[in-house]
């Protein structure tokens, strides 16, 4: 198996996986960092939404080999302690219900709000739709990404 | 305050114990409810049990018995324990607890009755440990115990205090109490207050606290292929290309599935899509066309037993002035939980360990043990978190396919559904139908006359709910039609689409009579109330307590210009819940934009909790009625995933206003009950809207432009 170098939460990372492995698997299984979740595999629901050069991709779809020196962040990479805007808008709103969708709901809203720091409601849910949540806590979500807004 | 008798016969309600390194521990049988506490029903399901530890530096360490599946259940149950032990929640450690069938009887999450079905117990425990602790007070001061107060861990006699942390250990030496005194609702401090989910921080840095999560030293993975169609069995399979494929290490045939093993979830997968398997047919291939067309001619036949029959109501038709009657049509729906099913086994020669996320790990130990002839005593059970549940995780059917794989391979291994996988094995919300008829007479409801089938359903109908006991000539008759394919319960079973028919009709009889929508439920409730029909099993005065708060804090019969409002309640899980919504009708077609929602679930324990409850369900609800659509072809499940099968997202989801009737009873369900009448409100609006009522789900495929 070839061996891929790809760059993590700003640390470097030798993996040893087929060229087709989807990144998501890669962090998962390889690299134990599972705050990355799988939901469909096929780019609909954002369960798997990284970072990549700080724009919201979907991991499930993205082959390891493609990925070159690209930055990658993960949920365990958004912040030290646990305190970007996101993550505390998301505290403070009590967001989740069973919480699997939220890494993935949390970091396509960092990477929009690094782009739009003043989103207007429709902005907000343009921004989320392509973020499935199945316990629908779209209404806390949308006023958590608001609150994050306020605070970026 | 109420009294509660701790201990019953025998068997002793409370057990105490030394930890290693001090503490107390006191164990709560759930299997033995004193006879004369108040609550809660003996209904087997629903039981539960826990554990409470306070540590000698005065930490509290409180075991969340019953499985999380979003329901944040495992902070509700330990604020009920806190709150009666009178400690800061601050102070509290919540744990999951372990399936222990020792020391616990039942941990079932299902039904909305987590809360409902523990209530009384949850409080005792919190009291005895509270009386404990003051009674080893009184020892070593040598002071009467009634005297004895506590504050927030503290127990204090006049200037005198001591921490429960200090009491610990010696309070494990003192007799069980065999009395305690429960608060005053009026006096809590916790339950009421919003807290903040235990596992909120751990959830927002991706630490791994979820099924598909957990790994093991040593685990490889599974993925397997099952019979592509119901009515299918395996014939023969060729898994050379499957071995072929880097990672995968074995190929393994249990029952008509084949399960490939490997280093990675990716290569498992990779591994089953090279199988190439040859199918049998063992049963029928069934089509939904050919349901639907026998569920609507079981909806024109007379059940041999009708559930209910009160009055004479061919009579009623009769003599009406004018019969209305409508069909209602819902097809099977997936669960579709976030989280695929997967569950992780280590069968050994001596044991078998299962780990993963489950809503009946009691019942799944015993059907593991059968199947691999093994004792109960040898097989475990620990729950994860769950990425939601819905109903779909009540079944197990994941757990028996890992113990099977792990027993044939002698690993320890975690077996991993694609969402293919997920999707299209499943135990699905029966497709059902209903026909309605009202036999109107001087303008009111004089006969009323319900018929449903589903597949697999069992009683597709809830005879003694609403609008029974409010009418005087009422019929309800139920078919079943059976089939081979699974289904299940599903997110408020039978409800969840009954609750959308049912108010739909009433909209429309109410407008057919010209009559206000509330004002025909309130009358038929007044007459259920005051002078009921026969027996009856929900209270009238509470749904007239909803409505009436929906009805106000909707502004029901005041919509603003360019909002239609469309009004829908029900019973269930023994909650009441009316909502209106508020459709929007612009250039691109309606558009559910808000839905006001009032709840009587008895007392609140964790409001803001509570609040994201009722609107994931009314939401869910919204949602399913919109988009919900899932089909067969001689027996072949038509969606796969998600871009064949639709979800409710952030732009279509509606703002929910959500307001709890003010109550001192105890707690009733909260999962499920603001789900049922979402869709039913939505329709009214829509015809309010456009004219155009809407009979079959998804309303998206109905000749209607949404916006
Ligand atoms: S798992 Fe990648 S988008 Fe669904
Ligand atoms: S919180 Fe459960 S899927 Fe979003």
């Amino acid at each position: 198996m070839p061996v891929y170098s790809i760059n993590v939460n700003g640390k470097s990372r030798q993996v040893d996986v087929d060229a087709d492995t989807p990144l998501l698997w890669v962090l998962r299984d390889t690299l134990d960092l599972v705050g990355t979740k799988f939901g469909c595999g096929i780019a609909q629901c954002g369960a798997c939404t990284v970072h990549l050069n700080g724009n919201a991709v979907r991991s499930c779809s993205l082959p390891v080999s493609t990925i070159g020196d690209n930055e990658i962040t993960t949920i365990e990479g958004l912040s030290e302690n646990g305190d970007h805007p996101v993550q505390s808008a998301w505290r403070e709103h009590d967001v989740p219900q069973c919480g699997y969708c939220q890494a993935g709901q949390m970091m396509n809203a960092a990477a929009f709000l690094s782009r739009n720091s003043n989103p207007s409601d429709e902005d907000i849910e343009n921004a989320m739709h392509g973020n499935i949540c199945r316990c629908a806590t779209y209404n806390k979500i949308k006023a958590a990404v608001k609150t994050a807004a306020t605070n970026m | 305050m109420t009294v509660i008798k701790t201990k019953i016969n025998r068997r002793s309600f409370l057990k105490t114990s030394a930890l290693a390194g001090g503490g107390i521990v006191i164990g709560f049988n759930w299997g033995c409810t004193p006879a004369d506490m108040a609550r809660p029903e003996a209904s087997a399901w629903y039981e539960v049990n826990a554990f409470l530890t306070i540590a000698d530096n005065g930490e509290v360490t409180i075991m969340s018995p019953n499985p999380e599946i979003g329901q944040n259940i495992k902070t509700s149950m330990p604020m009920i324990v806190a709150e009666e032990l009178d400690v800061n929640w601050e102070d509290v450690i919540v744990k999951q607890a372990p399936l222990n069938t020792e020391s616990f009887t039942r941990q079932v999450a299902g039904g909305s009755q987590s809360i409902r079905s523990s209530w009384t117990i949850l409080r005792t425990a919190g009291a005895t440990a509270r009386k404990l602790l003051i009674n080893t007070a009184a020892k070593e001061w040598q002071v009467d115990p009634s005297g004895i107060t506590t504050e927030n861990g503290v127990v204090k006699y006049g200037k005198m205090t001591m921490t429960y942390g200090e009491l610990a250990a010696k309070a494990v030496m003192e007799e069980i109490p065999e009395e305690v005194e429960l608060k005053d609702p009026k006096d809590f401090k916790i339950i009421g207050q919003a807290k903040k989910n235990v596992d909120l921080d751990g959830i927002i840095t991706g630490e791994p606290l979820f099924g598909l999560d957990f790994k093991r030293e040593g685990m490889v993975y599974a993925a397997a292929m099952r019979p592509p169609a119901f009515g299918t069995k395996l014939k023969s399979f060729d898994d050379s290309d499957a071995r072929a494929v880097n990672g995968v290490s074995d190929v393994v045939q249990f029952g008509n599935k084949i399960a490939v093993i490997a280093n990675s979830t990716w290569a498992a997968m990779k591994g089953k899509n090279a199988l190439k398997a040859e199918w049998e047919r063992d049963g029928k291939l069934e089509n939904t066309t050919d349901h639907d067309r026998q569920l609507l001619r079981m909806l024109d036949t007379p059940e041999k037993e009708p559930r209910r029959n009160d009055g004479n109501v061919r009579r009623a038709f009769a003599n009406a002035d004018k019969v209305i009657e409508r069909v209602y049509e819902a097809p099977f729906l997936p669960h579709n939980t976030m989280e695929p099913m997967n569950f992780f086994a280590d069968v050994t020669d001596t044991k078998a360990e299962l780990i993963g996320p489950i809503q009946t790990p009691q019942w799944t130990q015993g059907r593991v043990a059968q199947l691999l002839g093994r004792e109960a005593a040898d097989v475990t059970i620990d729950m994860t978190r769950m990425g939601g549940g819905f109903g779909r995780r009540l079944y197990g059917d994941f757990a028996l396919e890992v113990a099977e794989i792990s027993d044939k391979i002698r690993k320890p291994v975690k077996l991993v559904f694609s969402r293919e996988d997920d999707m299209t094995a499943g135990t699905y919300r029966p497709a059902s139908k209903y026909k309605f008829r009202a036999a109107i007479k001087n303008g009111k409801i004089d006969g009323y006359h319900l018929t449903g089938s589903g597949v697999n359903s069992g009683n597709v109908t809830r005879q003694n709910w609403f609008p029974a006991g409010g009418i005087e000539n009422y019929k309800v008759e139920t078919h079943n039609l059976r089939s081979n394919i699974t289904t299940g319960a599903w997110r408020a079973p039978i409800t969840n689409f009954l609750a959308i028919a049912e108010q739909s009709f009433f909209d429309e009889v109410a407008a057919e009579i010209g009559m206000d929508a509330v004002q025909l439920r309130l009358d038929i409730l007044e007459r259920a109330k005051n002078n009921p029909v026969g027996e009856i099993d929900y209270e009238p005065e509470k749904m007239i307590g909803v409505i009436k708060l929906a009805a106000e804090k909707a502004g029901w019969g005041n919509a603003p210009s360019g909002i239609s409002h469309g009004f829908s309640c029900y019973y269930s899980h023994n909650t009441y819940v009316a909502e209106v919504a508020h459709v929007t009708n612009a250039s691109g077609g309606p558009k559910v934009a808000r839905v006001t929602c009032a709840v009587d679930c008895g007392i609140v324990i964790n409001p803001d909790a509570a609040i994201n409850q009722v609107q994931g369900g009314v939401v869910d609800g919204v949602g399913h009625a919109m988009y919900g659509d899932f089909s067969f072809v001689n027996g072949t499940p038509q969606a796969s995933n998600f871009d064949k099968y639709r979800l409710i997202r952030a732009k279509e989801a509606p703002e929910v206003d959500v307001h709890f009737v003010e109550s001192l009873n105890d707690p009733t369900g909260l999962g499920e009950p603001s789900l049922p009448p979402a869709g039913g409100a939505v329709a009214n609006a829509i015809a309010k809207a456009t004219g155009n009522r809407l009979y079959k789900i998804p309303f998206i495929k109905e000749e209607i432009v949404f916006g």
